[in-house]
């Protein structure tokens, strides 16, 4: 292609902007969902979060500090102070004292309220609140504010998920429970399916190709077929539903796909290095634990993040082999569809919790993704 | 017990004894039931040689028997049958089936499905082999790749939020947070559209999910197809005169076909289990229903496990094919 591109450069431009737009239009939805995850509840449902790096016009509801706070100055009640709680560089265009006429006033301008106090609000928010009265009540008068407001960024999302939300809304049992679910389903399939690999791929014996050929018709069968048969087994055995079955359900079936990858890997394994090893007197048992299991190492990783990803993204097998009527064993992606339906809402919920639950595995996808990549060559072009 | 000790004890269980028995039942065999020496010697190795790979098959031949062979039959059998009320169950025959053909959305979701298995593979199939030809030979050809890559590590659940909020509405005259709704109403539309509630439409929001998802698995297979072509029949065209796009579609395609065959048929797999999209996003309202979540309905939410177990069945039926032919091109290979 380079040969061609080469004698037309406006055919490489177009190359490269088109993989621009491509590779764009595929991080889009993604890079929303993370920056929605910084941004509070109020600037998510008022402006795009591809706005959010630019300060942002919104309409906000404030109140002046309460009646007790007001000191007297000669014959004046006095309360004075920024509307603002926190100090940012917001600028006020436009404020009211009215839900009816929130733009009534400009900034500087001095407001007459109902009960004959006089307030004055300044574009970077401070006021003064002054009255011949002493002013009385529990909580100081609404004042309606147009402001244009810098962008900003917060972490209260992921505190309020992690840490302090309530049992709903906190992700943290569920994320180790997730974790609890998906380590022991990553490992204990690798070591029976490595033994069975060996002997599928280096093993003579009758009945080996209907068995490797059984393996791949096992490969497809949909997994919808085994929930109600084993659900019922684990009844009858009396685990029920638990963390126990559900590491037995994955273990099974991710064993195809164990299987078939290993065994793809090892039967690559050059030939005399096993036959040298039978000669020195080596058993099967050596061969596979010193030779075949060491080199096998990037197949195995490969299956092991496989195995991950799948585990820790499922919710078919966890719903109906885990999580029961309590919801104490409740995993990520269960919690999150759950939120979908109560929090629906709720963005700043949402994006995070998403969000949390997504960083884990892309975390092992981007530090794993030749193990990733080889895995899916292997397993599907054969 | 705490579930994270109770993990850690699995672990250290299921691993122990999982290398337990393999080196224990060698050397079993290997001493105790066909011992190497004495006159027999010879006759002992080999049988203990003919015994060794059904020890190493034991414990995934059990694992996959009873975990995806016996469902395959149990669930056929359960399909044919009835629970009664006090427990136990009899045999209806095909009635279960009968009353699912009967039903409206069944057939819903049916052809539901089969939209999806027209589309999806193909939009992503499409989309994997653009993403792969144009980065082919570009300096962070990589980068792009892995970009395009990620969202097969979000799961299912996680794509569907990501997407909500790429389809949400906010009420007229307020400013739109979906970036959809943005764009049409800037391009002129005047009311912003509850996308995922339009009906048959919105089985295309539906699906582009699952494209997005699927996209990079296609792309990196296919990359590596079109890495594996020959340079010298590309540059045979070159010298013969033809253009980028003749190189493309009659040197390389034809090449990588088989390769294209393979990513098909595994997307098309994915497809015909799709549930997490649908139960997370829509849960079948609006007229997305698909077969595993009607599935799901009837055997969780119904509790109707023998219309629940011939849907089952149904999705099975519609993966065989897909499973002949793999088995068939397994058994081609290994001869």
């Amino acid at each position: 292609m380079n040969a061609i591109a080469g004698q037309k450069p406006g055919l490489i431009w177009a190359l490269r902007i088109s993989v621009i737009l491509l590779v764009g239009l595929w991080m889009f939805p993604t890079v929303g969902l993370f920056v929605s995850s910084f941004r509070t509840g109020d600037q998510i449902a008022t402006s795009g979060w591809w706005k959010a790096l630019f300060p942002t016009e919104q309409n906000l509801t404030l109140r002046t500090a309460a009646p007790d706070t007001q000191v007297q100055e000669a014959d004046l009640f006095v309360i004075e102070g920024n509307l603002f709680e926190e100090a940012t560089d917001a600028k006020i265009s436009a404020w009211g004292t009215n839900a009816r006429e929130i733009d009534a006033y400009g900034p500087g301008d001095t407001a007459e309220l109902r009960g004959g106090e006089r307030l004055t609000v300044a574009a970077d928010g401070s006021y003064r609140l002054q009255s011949a009265q002493e002013m009385s009540g529990g909580r100081g008068p609404r004042v309606f504010v147009s402001a244009l407001v810098p962008p900003e960024f917060t972490l209260q999302n992921y505190e309020t998920i992690l840490i302090s939300g309530g049992s709903t809304d906190n992700l943290a049992r569920a994320f180790f429970n997730t974790l609890t679910v998906t380590i022991p389903a990553t490992i204990i399939p690798i070591l029976i399916a490595a033994f069975a690999a060996y002997a599928l791929a280096w093993m003579e014996f009758p009945g080996r190709a209907l068995l490797i050929a059984t393996i791949v018709g096992l490969l497809v069968v949909p997994l919808q077929l085994a929930l109600i048969p084993l659900l019922k087994f684990h009844n009858e055995i009396g685990i029920g539903k638990g963390y126990l079955g559900v590491w037995m359900a994955h273990t099974g079936f991710g064993l195809p796909l164990a299987i078939y990858l290993l065994r793809n890997y090892m039967i690559g394994i050059p030939r005399d290095i096993i036959e040298n090893a039978r000669v020195d007197g080596a058993t099967d048992f050596q061969i596979f634990t010193r030779i075949i299991l060491p080199l096998s190492f990037p197949a195995l990783a490969s299956f092991a993040i496989f195995q991950f990803l799948w585990t820790w993204n499922d919710l078919l097998v966890a719903m109906v082999f885990l999580i029961d009527a309590t919801g104490e064993t409740t995993v990520m992606t269960k919690q999150i569809v759950e939120l979908l339906g109560t929090r629906g809402g709720n963005w700043e919920i949402l994006a995070t919790s998403a969000f949390v639950s997504i960083a884990v595995p892309l975390a092992v996808f981007f530090a794993m993704q030749k193990y990733l990549v080889r895995g899916l060559l292997a397993g599907s072009v054969k | 017990m705490h579930p994270a000790i109770q993990g850690l004890l699995t672990i250290a269980f299921g691993v122990g004894g999982c290398v337990g028995y393999f080196y224990l039942s060698n050397i079993i065999l290997d001493t105790l039931i066909f011992p190497a020496r004495g006159k027999d010697i010879a006759r002992n190795i080999r049988r203990a040689n003919m015994v060794r790979p059904w020890l190493f098959l034991l414990p995934a031949l059990l694992a996959l028997g009873l975990y995806l062979a016996y469902p395959v039959v149990e669930t056929m059998r359960l399909s044919l049958t009835e629970r009664l009320p006090g427990g136990g169950s009899e045999f209806v025959g095909l009635a279960n089936y009968k009353q699912m053909l009967a039903e409206a959305k069944f057939w819903e979701a049916l052809q539901n499905n089969f939209l999806w298995l027209l589309v999806v593979p193909a939009a992503s199939t499409a989309f994997g082999l653009l993403a792969a030809q144009l980065t082919d030979r570009l300096a962070w050809g990589n980068i792009a790749k892995s970009l395009i890559f990620m969202p097969m590590a979000i799961s299912f659940v996680g794509a569907a939020v990501i997407w909500k909020l790429v389809y949400d509405a906010r009420p007229p005259g307020t400013e739109q947070i979906g970036i959809l709704n943005a764009v049409y109403i800037w391009l002129g539309g005047i009311e912003p559209q509850q996308w995922l509630t339009i009906p048959f439409w919105n089985n295309f929001f539906l699906m582009m999910v699952l494209v997005w998802i699927q996209t990079g698995f296609a792309m990196v297979i296919l990359s590596a197809a079109l890495r594996g072509i020959p340079e010298e029949t590309v540059e045979a065209a070159i010298v013969d005169g033809a253009g980028p796009f003749q190189i493309f579609f009659r040197i390389k395609v034809p090449q990588i076909i088989g390769t294209i065959v393979v990513v098909w048929t595994t997307i098309t797999i994915v497809v015909l289990k799709v549930f997490d999209i649908v139960f997370a996003m829509t849960n079948g309202q609006w007229q997305t229903q698909v077969l595993a979540n009607y599935m799901y309905d009837k055997l969780f939410v119904a509790r109707d496990w023998g219309v629940g177990s011939a849907s089952a069945m149904m999705i099975m039926l519609l993966v065989l094919p897909i499973l002949v032919w793999n088995v068939y091109n397994a058994r081609r290979e290994m001869r």
